[in-house]
């Protein structure tokens, strides 16, 4: 679904990503592990259009993507969540989600200013829908509360649920559990498991290796910029190369 | 007498915001316009309209720029460009000037029209820039606009702009010199301006405008296309702009370009910043209260120190007046008088 291709982005001197070549598989639920500064977020922010590559390729349902503004790449169905929460802050949450709905509304210019029947019945829609959203993440009560309001673990499940409001077929969840206690990293997990069900493809950065080998069935490990390491939560873990990037000590 | 209509407009916008339910507002708000569609039955007085009618012109104006700034949160200094362009459309199309006496309501909406596409071509090299350096270059568009038409003499008349506009007419019967018929004209458009500010703030595009001003990185991974987004408040914007220039042309029967210098600006950004920026009544009020400083309380002090045999000029001292009036909002009432949830909210955090 996600095909990276030798994928570089170099900052001046600073190469952040070095040569990744990634394939995230539709349906599964897959991670980017790796130290701090390894060029994780770099990579997410390469897929969604913010640093386009310097070198390599990125497909997205076999469409070539690099290149495109980050606007249209999220139309096409690529969703992500941010590192420090970035969530429209003094916004109700519900039209925090609503925003999130933006790509697939059609109203127009003079159906927003008229407010024609057609623009009435499509925001009563996309409002039934923020609000089987906000179920669905377990928000329901807080509708009309700023988003700023909300305690952070709410906060981190309204930008899923603001994520999910745009119908990605992919979603980028950048270290989702930072911050959470262990009631809430297990219920992160059953929800991104639920996400999941609901057929969307999952590709998390993520610190927290009981959440990471929990869920996930491909792990990529990165060190320095580079791919060091491919495989299943099991393969990853007994990988000599990842103890070592992650103890900075070779092992014994 | 001057003093009591804006004085009871003031005090139903602000009591409105009071009442909890929303029918009784909207019943407050009706009562109050059909009030002011009588009140030149009982009053004939020219003056007095004409003072109404350059405050609901500014009213527009104000309710104009919230669009830019308040909903979209993108901070333009330059915007009695666009004012001046809808009163030159007008000036320019119904004078002696090429001899072309097109009717007003089309130029009103020509005008609206030309406005909003000069605000997608002054607004489309600014779409990377935010804040300070967003107000730094709108503020030079603000400068040239009137620059040019000052030396453009050839088609606008220079410094001494163009004189002898056309009366407008409605139904063949002429506008004449009266300030009536604009004050009705006025009251029409701000209904309109009214409607359309309250249908865009609850829309696709209304929420778009507040992603962006909260977060514009966040609103383009959402999807939002935030170029098209942006021209879109600028265009509307300035096409409020446009209809309120043409207005104020008309009743003038005059335009040159020292009536759109920079200090119109920052007068309509004080009306935003006074009344409460992002809430439509909030700078429906601003616009009010600055309208009856500087057009009827500044005038009448000259009076009254006229007849103590003071000769003072309190007009040359209106900026140092809205300064003061600004200052004082700032430290006791940051959010303005009459704010948004937000802005309040906003500030609020801000302190803490």
């Amino acid at each position: 679904m996600l095909r990276l291709e030798r994928v570089s982005k170099r900052f001046g001197e600073l190469v952040a990503v070095n040569g990744i070549s990634l394939n995230v598989l539709r349906g599964t639920i897959a991670a980017i592990i790796g130290p701090n500064g390894a060029g994780k977020s770099t990579l997410f922010n390469a897929i969604t259009g913010i640093y386009p590559p310097s070198s390599g390729e990125i497909f997205f349902e076999e469409k070539r993507i690099d290149g495109w503004p980050t606007h249209r790449i999220a139309a096409a169905g690529i969703a992500r969540t941010f590192q420090n929460i970035r969530l429209f802050s003094f916004m109700a949450a519900i039209d925090n989600v609503l925003a999130g709905e933006d790509a697939h509304l059609h109203a127009r210019l003079w159906d927003s200013l008229l407010h024609t029947p057609r623009q009435r019945r499509e925001e009563k829609e996309a409002r039934e829908r923020a609000r089987e959203l906000l179920r669905f993440v377990g928000l329901e009560g807080v509708s009309e509360t700023y988003a700023r309001n909300l305690p952070y673990g709410s906060q981190r499940r309204l930008e899923i649920a603001r994520a999910l409001a745009s119908r990605p077929k992919l979603l980028l969840l950048d270290e989702p559990a930072a911050g959470m206690n262990p009631r809430e990293k297990a219920e992160l997990g059953d929800l991104v498991r639920a996400i999941r069900e609901r057929g969307i493809t999952v590709l998390l950065i993520e610190h927290d290796m009981g959440l990471v080998m929990r869920i996930c069935e491909e792990i990529t490990v990165l060190d320095y910029g580079e791919c060091i390491a491919h495989g299943t939560p099991t393969e990853v873990r007994n990988d000599p190369r990842v103890i070592a990037a992650y103890l900075g000590t070779a092992v014994a | 007498m001057i003093y009591a209509y804006f004085l009871i407009a003031i005090a139903v916008v602000i009591g409105a915001q009071r009442l909890p339910d929303l029918r009784a507002k909207r019943v407050l708000f009706l009562l109050l316009g059909a009030a002011l569609l009588c009140a030149p039955i009982f009053d004939r007085n020219d003056a007095t309209f004409n003072v109404l009618a350059d405050a609901g012109i500014f009213v527009l104006l104000a309710l104009g720029l919230n669009i830019v700034v308040g909903f979209a949160g993108l901070l333009d200094l330059g915007y009695a460009a666009f004012f001046a362009i809808g009163a030159y459309t007008y000036a320019m199309m119904a004078s002696p000037q090429f001899n072309l006496h097109l009717p007003f309501w089309l130029l009103l909406f020509l005008a609206a029209a030309f406005a909003a596409l000069f605000g997608i071509i002054l607004g489309a090299p600014t779409l990377r820039l935010r804040g300070d350096y967003l107000a730094i270059v709108t503020l030079g568009f603000g400068e040239i606009v009137p620059q040019i038409f000052q030396n453009l003499t050839k088609y606008t008349g220079g410094p001494n702009g163009i004189g002898a506009l056309d009366f407008p007419s409605f139904f063949g019967r002429s506008f004449g010199q009266g300030t009536i018929p604009y004050y009705y004209v006025v009251l029409a458009l701000i209904a309109l301006a009214v409607f359309f500010a309250y249908n865009l703030r609850d829309s696709r595009l209304g929420r778009a405008w507040m992603a962006i001003r909260e977060d514009e990185l966040a609103a383009r991974h959402m999807g939002i296309n935030t170029t098209a987004v942006k021209l879109a408040a600028f265009a509307l914007g300035a096409s409020f702009s446009g209809l309120a220039g043409v207005v104020f042309a008309a009743k003038l029967s005059l335009v040159s370009p020292d009536l759109f210098q920079f200090q119109v600006s920052v007068l309509i950004v004080s009306m935003l910043v006074l009344g409460g920026m992002g809430n439509i009544p909030g700078v429906v009020v601003g616009a009010l209260v600055l309208v009856l400083v500087n057009n009827v309380v500044l005038p009448q002090a000259n009076t009254i120190a006229a007849t103590a045999g003071l000769h003072v000029d309190f007009g040359n001292y209106h900026f140092f007046i809205y300064g003061a009036i600004l200052v004082a909002i700032m430290l006791f009432k940051p959010e303005g008088l009459l704010p948004s949830r937000q802005r309040k909210e906003e500030l609020h955090h801000a302190a803490t």
